[in-house]
C-alpha cells in the first residue's frame, strides 16, 4: 500500500515538472515584463539594472530553479493587470470557486447516481426514457448555454434567483463563505446547477452503462440461479460491482468541474479563480495564468492520486496481490 | 453493392429508429444551411455597407414590431439574426470538422508509429499522451489558445484565429485517439500477415499504411464521429469566453456571447436563436453518433 | 420409472429474430427420476444449454417457452409467476455453470456468498449459515476451510473455484441440479476430480442431475441415462451403457464412432459429413437427413418421434416398428 502510494507520487512529479516548465517558459518568453514595468521612457542602464534585479540575466536553468522555488512558496509575483500579488488574488478567489465546485459536485452525484442506477435496472420504464432523453440533451448543451437559459427563466422571466455575483458572504478567518446567508445560498443555486448538469449526465450515463454490463455477467446469472431476491441481486451484487469502476471514473470527471468552473463563473460573473483566469487570458496577464496553471495541475494530479488510492482500497483483487495460484 | 448495403443490418437498424432518421435529416438541414449560407441566407450580415442602425433590435417576425425582412429578429447593429446564424453555423462546422480531422490524423499517425515502432519512441509518445490526458481536453485547448493569444499582437491573432482554434482543439484531442490506435496496432503487429510482409522486406511505412491502417480504422471512425460534437461544443465555449472566434468571423458561440449582453435588457432573441441552432446541430450529431456506435458494436448485434 | 422428479413434455422454446421466429427447442420430452443422473450430449448449438435454462426458468429474453410443460414433482413450473419461480431456484433446482472464473462475484468473500444463499432459502441463523458454509467447503475438498471461508474468489485456482461453485449450487439442498458443462473449462487433470466430487455429492444427497456436456467421456462415467440432442430435438435417449455401446440413431452412432479408440491404431478420425443446420435453415422431415448415411425417402418428408429401439428410444424412421424390433433389428 505504501509502495503503491509512493510509486504514484513519484509518477506525478514529471507531470508537475512539465507543467512548471510550460509555466516558466510562458513567464520568460511571453511579453516583456521589463518593458511593462518600466513603461515608455527608460534608459539602457535602467533596463540593465532592472534585468539584473529581477534575476533575468542568470542562466535559464537557474531561473527555472528559482521559479520552482518561488512557486513552492506560493510566490508568483505581481499581476500585470491588477498590480497585486498573484498569491493574494488567488487566495481571495479560491473559496468562491471551491464552494461552487463543491455544490456542483454534490448536485451531480446526488442526482446522477440514483438516476443512473434506476435507468440501469428498469430499462424500459417511461421514467427511464425521460431520464435518458434528458441526459442526451444535457450532453448536447454547452455549459454556458445552460447558464444562459437558467438565467433567462429564473432571473429574467421569473425573478426568483439572482443572475450574477455571490450574494452576501460571511468571512470566516481567511475563508469567505456564501453558505451562511440566504442571499448567498440563493446565488449558489443557478451556478451550481449549471456547473453540475454536464457532470450529472456523464455520471448517469456511466452508471447506467456499467450497470447494464454488470447485469449481463455470469455471476449475476449464477446469483439468479441460486434464487437470491431481486433486492439482493440488484443492490447487493450489481450495485456494488457497478460502483467500483464508477467511483474512479466519476472522481476523474469531477476534476472537470474545476475546469468548467471557468465557463460558469464567466456566465454568472462569479468572483472565483476561473473568472480571474479568463480575465488574465484576455490581457495576457502571464503571472496569473502561470499560477493558475500550476494550481490546476496540482489539483488534477492530486485527484488522480486519490482516485487511484480509492480504487486500490475498494477492489479486493488489487489489494491482496497476485495470490491464489 | 448498393443493394447489399440497403439490405445490411446497419440500414435496417437505421430505418427502424425514427429518432435516428429525424436527427439525420436535421443534421443534414443544419449542415446544408450552414455550408450554403452565402447562397441561401436572406442577407449578408458582414457586408457593413448594407447594415443600417435603423434596423437594430427588431424582434422576431411573429412578435409585435417584427419585420418580415428579419425572420428571427435583428441584433444591435441591424444584422439579420437568421443570416448570422447561417454564417456562424458555417464557421462552427468548419472548425469542428477541421479540428476532428486534425486530431484524428495526428492520433492515427502517432498511434501507428508508437504501436509499430515501439521501444523508446513509444514510451516517450505515450508518456506525453498520459501527461496530457491528466487534464481535461478543454483546458488544454484553452491553454494553447491563451498562450498564442498572449504571444501575438491582437490584429494578427484575429486574422489567424480560425487556424489557432482548430489547432488548439485538434491538439487537445489527439491522445485518446492515439492510445486506441496504438492498442490496435500492437494487436495487428503480431499477426501473421504483418510478419509475412516484414519478411518479404516491405518497408515499415508501407506496412503501416497499407496493412495495419485499414484494420485499425474502424473504431477510430466511431470515436471521430463522437468527437465531432465535442469539438463543436469546445469551439463554442472558447468563443463564448472570448478567446475563440472573434466578432469579425463569428461562430455560433461568438454570436451567443454577443447576444448575452442584451439578455437582461429583454432582447432575448439575439442570443437564444444561435443557442437553439447550436443545440440542434450538436444534438443531431450526437444521436447519429450514438446510433453509429451501437450499429457497429458487434456485441449488441 | 417411479414418479419422476422432473418431467418435461413437448417443450418448445422460440425466439423472435429479424428473420422471423426461430425454434431453438422443438418438442423436447424427457424425465428424470429422483437421484438419477441424466446426461445431455450434442454439438454446440444443439440446444442442450437452452434446455437447462428453460428448466430453471432463466431463458434469456427474447427467448421464451412457446409450448409444452415442465413439471417438478408433478407440479407445473414453467408458468409460475416470478416470485414463486425465484423461490424454487436454489432451493429445489440448483445450477452449475461452465466458467468458474466468471461465475463468482469477485467482490464478495466465498463465505459471504455461501451464507447469503443459505439464508435466502433455509430458516437458519447467520451463525449457523457460516458454520454450514465451512462444512460445505470441507465437503467439496477445500483445504483449511475455516480460513479460506473469508477468502475472495480470485484467491482460488480454477479447479478450487468450481468446487466452490458446486458448494454454492448444493448448499440450499436442491432436489435437482442442472450442471451445464461443469468441467469443460478446467484442466484435464482436474476434470476427473471435479466430476467424481459432483457424482459423490449428488449420490450422498440423493440429488438428481441434468448433466449437460459435449464430452462423452464424462457422460459415460457419470450418467445413468443419456439424451442425445440434435438441432433442438432429442434424437435418442436411453441407458448410458446401451446408447454408448449400441447407439441406434445414425447420429448417435456417428458421435460414438468419432471417439478415437484407445487400443486400435487408426488412420483418420471418423467424422460425420456436413454440419448441424442453423436454426433458420432446419430441413423438413428429420433434421439429420442431409447428413445421414442411412437416409431414405420417408426421412425427408416426415419428422420422426421417439420410438422404442432396443432398450432406448430413438427418433428415427429406421425404428418404425412399435414392437421395438426396428427395420434393422
Amino acid at each position: 500500500m505504501i509502495a503503491f502510494t509512493l510509486s504514484r507520487v513519484l509518477q506525478a512529479i514529471p507531470v508537475m515538472l512539465t507543467v512548471a516548465l510550460i509555466s516558466f517558459l510562458m513567464f520568460t518568453y511571453v511579453g516583456d515584463p521589463v518593458a511593462i514595468m518600466l513603461g515608455q521612457d527608460f534608459t539602457e542602464q535602467q533596463r540593465t539594472k532592472l534585468i539584473h534585479d529581477l534575476g533575468l540575466d542568470a542562466p535559464i536553468l537557474v531561473q527555472f530553479a528559482r521559479f520552482i522555488g518561488n512557486a513552492l512558496q506560493g510566490e508568483f509575483g505581481l499581476s500585470y493587470r491588477l498590480s497585486r500579488p498573484v498569491s493574494e488574488l488567488i487566495a481571495e478567489r479560491a473559496p468562491a470557486t471551491l464552494e461552487l465546485a463543491g455544490c456542483a459536485a454534490l448536485f451531480a452525484l446526488a442526482l446522477g447516481l440514483p438516476m443512473g442506477v434506476y435507468t440501469g435496472l428498469y430499462r424500459n420504464s417511461w421514467l427511464s426514457r425521460v431520464f435518458l432523453t434528458f441526459s442526451l440533451i444535457g450532453v448536447s448543451l454547452p455549459t454556458f448555454l445552460i447558464g444562459i437559459l437558467l438565467i433567462l427563466v429564473f432571473s429574467v422571466w421569473l425573478g426568483w434567483l439572482p443572475s450574477f455575483g455571490r450574494g452576501d458572504t460571511v468571512q470566516l478567518g481567511w475563508w469567505s463563505t456564501g453558505l451562511l446567508t440566504l442571499s448567498g445560498l440563493k446565488a449558489l443555486v443557478l451556478p451550481s446547477i449549471t456547473l453540475g448538469l454536464f457532470q450529472l449526465t456523464l455520471i448517469m450515463r456511466l452508471v447506467r452503462a456499467e450497470m447494464l454490463e454488470v447485469l449481463r455477467t455470469d455471476y449475476i446469472k449464477f446469483a439468479r440461479a441460486r434464487g437470491l431476491t431481486d433486492r439482493a441481486i440488484n443492490f447487493g451484487h450489481a450495485l456494488k460491482n457497478t460502483l467500483v469502476p464508477v467511483i474512479t471514473i466519476a472522481g476523474l470527471q469531477l476534476g472537470g468541474i474545476i475546469a468548467f468552473a471557468i465557463v460558469t463563473e464567466t456566465v454568472f460573473q462569479w468572483p472565483g479563480m476561473g473568472l480571474l483566469f479568463i480575465q488574465s487570458v484576455g490581457v495576457a496577464d502571464i503571472p496569473v495564468m502561470a499560477a493558475y496553471l500550476l494550481l490546476i495541475a496540482l489539483v488534477f494530479v492530486a485527484i488522480n492520486l486519490i482516485v487511484d488510492l480509492l480504487y486500490y482500497a475498494v477492489d479486493p483483487r488489487l489489494r491482496i496481490g497476485r495470490g491464489g495460484h | 453493392m448498393l443493394a447489399r448495403a440497403l439490405d445490411s443490418d446497419i440500414w435496417h437498424s437505421f430505418r427502424g429508429s425514427p429518432i435516428t432518421m429525424v436527427s439525420a435529416v436535421v443534421a443534414l438541414i443544419c449542415i446544408a444551411g450552414a455550408m450554403l449560407a452565402p447562397w441561401l441566407a436572406p442577407s449578408d450580415p458582414f457586408d457593413l455597407a448594407s447594415l443600417s442602425l435603423g434596423d437594430a433590435f427588431k424582434p422576431p417576425r411573429w412578435s409585435d414590431g417584427g419585420d418580415p425582412a428579419f425572420p428571427l429578429g435583428s441584433d444591435g447593429q441591424g444584422r439579420d439574426v437568421l443570416s448570422a446564424i447561417m454564417y456562424g453555423g458555417r464557421v462552427s462546422l468548419l472548425v469542428g470538422f477541421a479540428a476532428v480531422l486534425l486530431s484524428t490524423v495526428l492520433g492515427l499517425a502517432l498511434g501507428l508509429i508508437a504501436g509499430y515502432v515501439g521501444g523508446a519512441l513509444d514510451a516517450v509518445l505515450m508518456r506525453i499522451a498520459d501527461i496530457q490526458l491528466t487534464f481535461p481536453g478543454f483546458l488544454i485547448a484553452l491553454l494553447i489558445d491563451g498562450v498564442v493569444r498572449a504571444v501575438l499582437p491582437a490584429e494578427v491573432h484575429d486574422r489567424i484565429a480560425l487556424l489557432v482554434v482548430i489547432c488548439a482543439i485538434g491538439i487537445s484531442a489527439w491522445p485518446s485517439i492515439a492510445r486506441t490506435v496504438r492498442g490496435s496496432t500492437l494487436v495487428e503487429r503480431n499477426k501473421e500477415y504483418v510478419l509475412a510482409a516484414r519478411i518479404i522486406g516491405v518497408p515499415a511505412w508501407r506496412i503501416m499504411l497499407s496493412h495495419v491502417l485499414p484494420n485499425v480504422l474502424g473504431p477510430v471512425l466511431v470515436i471521430a464521429t463522437l468527437n465531432l460534437s465535442g469539438a463543436i461544443l469546445a469551439e463554442a465555449t472558447l468563443s463564448f469566453l472570448g478567446v475563440g472566434m472573434p466578432p469579425t468571423q463569428p461562430s455560433l458561440g461568438t454570436l451567443i456571447r454577443i447576444g448575452n449582453d442584451f439578455l437582461l435588457s429583454g432582447e432575448w432573441w439575439i442570443t437564444l436563436f444561435p443557442g437553439a441552432a447550436l443545440v440542434a446541430l450538436v444534438l443531431s450529431v450526437n444521436l447519429l453518433g450514438d446510433w453509429l456506435r451501437d450499429a457497429l458494436n458487434p456485441r449488441l448485434r | 420409472m417411479a414418479a419422476p422428479l422432473l418431467e418435461v413434455r413437448d417443450l418448445r422454446v422460440e425466439f423472435p429474430s429479424r428473420r422471423g421466429t426461430l425454434t431453438a427447442l422443438d418438442g423436447i420430452s424427457f424425465a428424470i427420476a429422483p437421484g438419477e443422473v441424466l446426461g445431455m450430449v450434442g454439438e454446440s448449438g444443439a440446444g442442450k444449454s437452452m434446455t437447462g435454462a428453460a428448466v430453471i426458468g432463466l431463458l434469456e429474453p427474447p427467448g421464451r417457452i412457446a409450448g409444452g410443460e415442465i413439471r417438478l414433482d408433478g407440479e407445473r413450473i414453467d408458468n409460475l409467476p416470478y416470485e414463486r419461480l425465484r423461490r424454487l431456484r436454489g432451493k429445489r433446482i440448483g445450477a452449475i455453470f461452465q466458467d468458474p472464473l466468471t461465475t463468482l462475484n469477485p467482490l464478495y468473500t466465498v463465505g459471504r456468498q455461501l451464507s447469503e444463499t443459505m439464508l435466502t432459502h433455509l430458516p437458519i441463523s447467520p451463525a449457523e449459515a457460516r458454520r454450514r458454509a465451512i462444512g460445505w467447503l470441507e465437503q467439496v475438498g477445500i483445504p483449511a476451510a475455516a480460513r479460506r471461508i473469508d477468502s475472495y474468489p480470485h484467491e482460488f485456482s480454477g479447479g478450487m473455484r468450481q468446487r466452490v461453485v458446486i458448494a454454492l449450487a448444493l448448499c440450499a439442498e436442491p432436489e435437482l441440479v442442472i450442471a451445464d458443462e461443469p468441467t469443460t473449462a478446467l484442466d484435464v487433470s482436474i476434470q476427473a476430480q471435479v466430476i467424481a466430487l459432483l457424482k459423490r455429492l449428488a449420490r450422498e444427497q440423493g440429488t438428481a442431475m441434468l448433466l449437460i456436456t459435449h464430452d462423452m467421456g464424462v457422460i459415460a462415467e457419470t450418467a445413468d441415462r443419456v439424451a442425445v440432442m440434435y438441432a433442438g430435438r432429442i434424437v435418442e435417449i436411453g441407458p448410458v451403457r446401451d446408447v454408448v455401446k449400441a447407439p441406434r440413431h445414425p447420429y448417435s452412432a456417428g458421435l460414438m464412432a468419432a471417439i478415437p479408440p484407445l487400443a486400435a491404431r487408426i488412420e483418420r478420425l471418423a467424422q460425420i459429413e456436413g454440419a448441424m443446420p442453423r436454426l433458420a435453415a432446419i430441413p423438413p422431415g428429420c433434421a439429420f437427413n442431409p447428413r445421414c448415411p442411412q437416409v431414405f425417402a420417408r426421412c425427408r418428408d416426415a419428422r420422426p418421434v421417439l420410438r422404442p429401439a432396443g432398450a432406448s428410444q430413438a427418433a428415427c424412421w429406421l425404428y418404425d416398428d412399435p414392437a421395438g424390433g426396428g427395420v434393422h433389428g
